[in-house]
């Protein structure tokens, strides 16, 4: 574990397992395991060029012309079907940027293109997050430290007890209703997912600490609520009022779809969590191991691949977070196989269940543990 | 005008685009109605059977060039933007901002071959300004003028002398042009048609007989004295193989004449690194350098010598530690790829120096 990384404010279970993952192999079988998801890195980013850049081209151009039509139809608003078209349009337009371009962007699986425009270095999304931001919650605290409670911020974002190893305490009986506002206002979660809010309630840390952060949050939030909530509804003149509820509805869209898929990506039943001390002096293969236990695929057809920013594709997603996304349904076979080969769970469910299994969680973890925790066989 | 009113609207206009420029959402539309340089391929010149010359109409966010100048083209080449230098082989036509640019194919040149084998009429390529003082001077009419090149240098002496021929000034020009044959002779029949008495055009070959006329051989002051006997006299620009540099430049050094010779020098290959080694590492901001091995990461490698990076995993996967590459290659710690290109952004928590390296950091 690197010491510069501080562990944050959630109080933890004593720790009964030795350091281990909640496996049937032994180390060597881990390494092997290891090698063989490294050869399929290596083998399709070796093979990434033409193909996929005219493939993230074309999205984004897809995204783009929807944006435009979207926010076109919505200046005829007056009209409900064009209110519903619009609104509809625009949110798959923010669903597509934030989730199939944005995100993966600044993961920098677009990098090896080249084009400035087109940038993990200069993309800056449609949310209210700053990328920047979000390189450090997401890319590094999240990817790195996936599911390590205490280490991993999205292992309830300090506002939900979303692990059996976080203290349960009475302001989670409240769970139900945070998690509701939460999927409502999940763009401002996200925003403020590096305020550290739940040690700001604890007293931990001051209001004046976090003024810089919220300072930088300001800008990006002026600029976005001025073009959705002033502007654009303002070139409408008289017709103000259609754009505004239809830009508020398009916001909403793309806040309850990508709540629904990132609660699908680690929380549904049967994926792990882990503590501090099962991470310590981590290898690769063990890291990759971890990553597939603590993520959870949903199955679907392309478009619902495509919709979910390929966060479909959850654990190929954390095993290989700058591969282009468009290859994970290619890797997502080889892993399975793999997995098969290891006797592995692959957690791969449809939506309906996957979410189901996830609020269930939600709902169980707003009360105390219930049962004590069974042994487990260790790798 | 017209360019600071369209600057003022896509400003405006970037408060209804943000996060992104609106010039993002025009590109849309129209790829060349962007914020930067960009051209159309108007048309393809085969010149030689590996030679072919770009004609390319820029947008107007392009700021021109003069002949002579290179200019950099960003190509996509399997997916990956390449940048390269090439001269401008014409002058720019005002109003159309139509140029050409002519690519000799080189051994085992990605971008060369690509240009040549799949670039295609109505293909987009990325510009960037025009650069260099391999130009005319400002004042032409009545000059003495002397231009030596070999091979592709013909393309910027093409350039030049292009534009003179449709200003219709009245230089006194004398041109010595080396080929290795008259199959790789580009632009042949161009220079021979403007040959004038006022524009004295003289072709050698160094590896098939002469035509009439033509002379045979490698530069040489003899050759030199014997086409233009007052070339002492005159302004000259040079532009060939290193070979031919240094032989032009020796003789202008020897008669105190620097001064009046300029030379365009098509950039040498990179030297081969030998596998695994590392090299001396440059930090440009911070304006140090040290030795580093090809093992140790550059991350390691700046705050070993006291600079403190942005960086986030230390494991290649969170981008938080992008530094921009000045100079030279660097070696993925992961895959063993050796890759850069000046200006590429590598991480460097996973790149080890591969050859002399330096960032800007």
């Amino acid at each position: 574990m690197n010491a510069a990384v501080e562990t944050h404010a959630v109080k933890l279970k004593p720790v009964t397992r030795s350091g281990k993952l909640p496996v049937n192999l032994t180390d060597e079988q881990v390494q092997a395991f290891g090698k063989e998801i490294e050869a399929i890195r290596e083998r399709i980013m070796g093979s990434i060029g033409e193909k996929d850049a005219r493939y993230i081209r074309r999205v984004i151009k897809t995204q783009r012309w929807l944006e435009i039509g979207g926010r076109g139809l919505l200046f005829a608003g007056i009209f409900p079907p064009a209110f519903v078209m619009g609104a509809s349009m625009l949110g798959v337009a923010k669903i597509l940027e934030n989730m199939e371009i944005g995100h993966n962007v600044i993961h920098g699986q677009w990098d090896w293109m080249r084009d400035p425009d087109i940038h993990s270095s200069t993309w800056e999304w449609d949310t209210v997050c700053p990328s920047k931001h979000w390189k450090h919650s997401h890319n590094h605290m999240h990817h790195k430290w996936t599911n390590v409670v205490g280490m991993d911020r999205d292992v309830g974002y300090g506002i939900l007890r979303m692990s059996e190893k976080q203290e349960w305490e009475p302001y989670y009986l409240g769970q139900p209703v945070y998690n509701f506002l939460l999927a409502t206002f999940f763009q401002w979660g996200v925003a403020l997912h590096d305020l550290e809010a739940e040690k700001i309630r604890k007293g931990e840390k001051s209001y004046k600490d976090a003024i810089p952060f919220l300072k930088e949050v300001g800008t990006k939030v002026r600029k976005q609520v001025l073009k959705d909530y002033v502007l654009f509804p303002a070139m409408a003149g008289p017709f103000f009022l259609p754009v505004l509820a239809g830009n508020a509805v398009a916001n909403l869209i793309r806040n309850y779809w990508a709540y629904a898929i990132i609660f699908c990506g680690h929380f549904p039943e049967g994926t792990e969590d882990f503590n501090v001390e099962d991470v310590e002096n981590e290898d690769k293969a063990h890291w990759y191991l971890r990553q597939l236990l603590g993520s959870a695929n949903i199955e679907g057809g392309k478009l619902m691949h495509i919709m979910s920013g390929n966060l479909s594709h959850q654990i190929e997603h954390h095993l290989f977070p700058d591969m282009p996304s468009n290859r994970y349904a290619e890797a997502a076979r080889e892993v399975r196989a793999i997995c098969r080969k290891y006797g592995l769970p692959y957690n791969s469910n449809s939506l309906r269940k996957q979410f189901t299994s996830s609020m269930k969680k939600v709902l169980r973890l707003s009360l105390p543990n219930r049962r004590k925790e069974g042994d487990t066989v260790t790798a | 005008m017209v360019a600071s009113t369209v600057k003022k609207l896509l400003r405006a206009g970037d408060w209804l685009a943000t996060p992104l420029h609106a010039a993002r959402y025009l590109e849309t539309i129209n790829p060349l109605w962007s914020d930067h340089g960009r051209g159309r391929i108007e048309r393809l010149i085969q010149e030689t059977p590996d030679t072919v010359t770009l004609v390319i109409r820029a947008n107007g966010a392009w700021a021109g060039g003069e002949a002579g100048q290179y200019v950099q083209l960003g190509l996509d080449v399997d997916g990956v933007r390449h940048w390269r230098c090439y001269s401008l082989a014409s002058p720019v036509q005002p109003g159309s901002r139509e140029f050409s640019v002519t690519v000799n194919r080189l051994d085992g040149g990605r971008v060369s071959t690509f240009i040549n084998d799949c670039l295609q009429a109505g293909d987009l390529v990325h510009l960037k300004p025009a650069a260099g003082d391999f130009v005319l001077p400002r004042e032409r009419s009545g000059q003495k003028l002397l231009f030596i090149s070999a091979g592709s240098g013909v393309t910027p002496v093409m350039g030049m002398l292009r534009q003179l021929i449709a200003e219709g000034a009245d230089a006194d020009v004398v041109m010595l042009h080396f080929s290795p044959d008259y199959a790789h002779c580009i632009f042949e029949s161009e220079l021979r048609a403007s040959h004038s008495d006022q524009r004295r055009i003289h072709l050698a070959v160094t590896r098939e007989e002469p035509r009439q006329g033509d002379l045979s051989g490698h530069f040489s002051a003899d050759m030199l004295e014997q086409v233009c006997p007052d070339w002492q006299s005159r302004q000259a620009w040079v532009c060939g193989p290193s070979s031919l540099m240094s032989a032009v430049s020796e003789l202008f050094l020897g008669a105190g004449l620097s001064g009046q010779l300029k030379q365009e020098a098509f950039v040498a290959r990179r030297a081969e690194v030998p596998e695994g080694a590392g090299g001396k590492v440059g930090f440009v901001v911070a304006g140090k350098q040290v030795d580093a091995d090809g093992s140790t990461s550059l991350l390691e490698v700046a705050e070993g010598a006291g600079l403190t990076p942005e960086h986030g995993c230390r494991m290649g996967i969170c981008c938080g530690c992008l530094a921009t590459l000045k100079e030279g290659q660097v070696r993925d710690l992961n895959t063993g790829e050796v890759f850069g290109e000046c200006g590429e952004q590598v991480r460097i928590c996973v790149c080890a120096a591969a050859g002399d390296v330096s960032l800007e950091l």
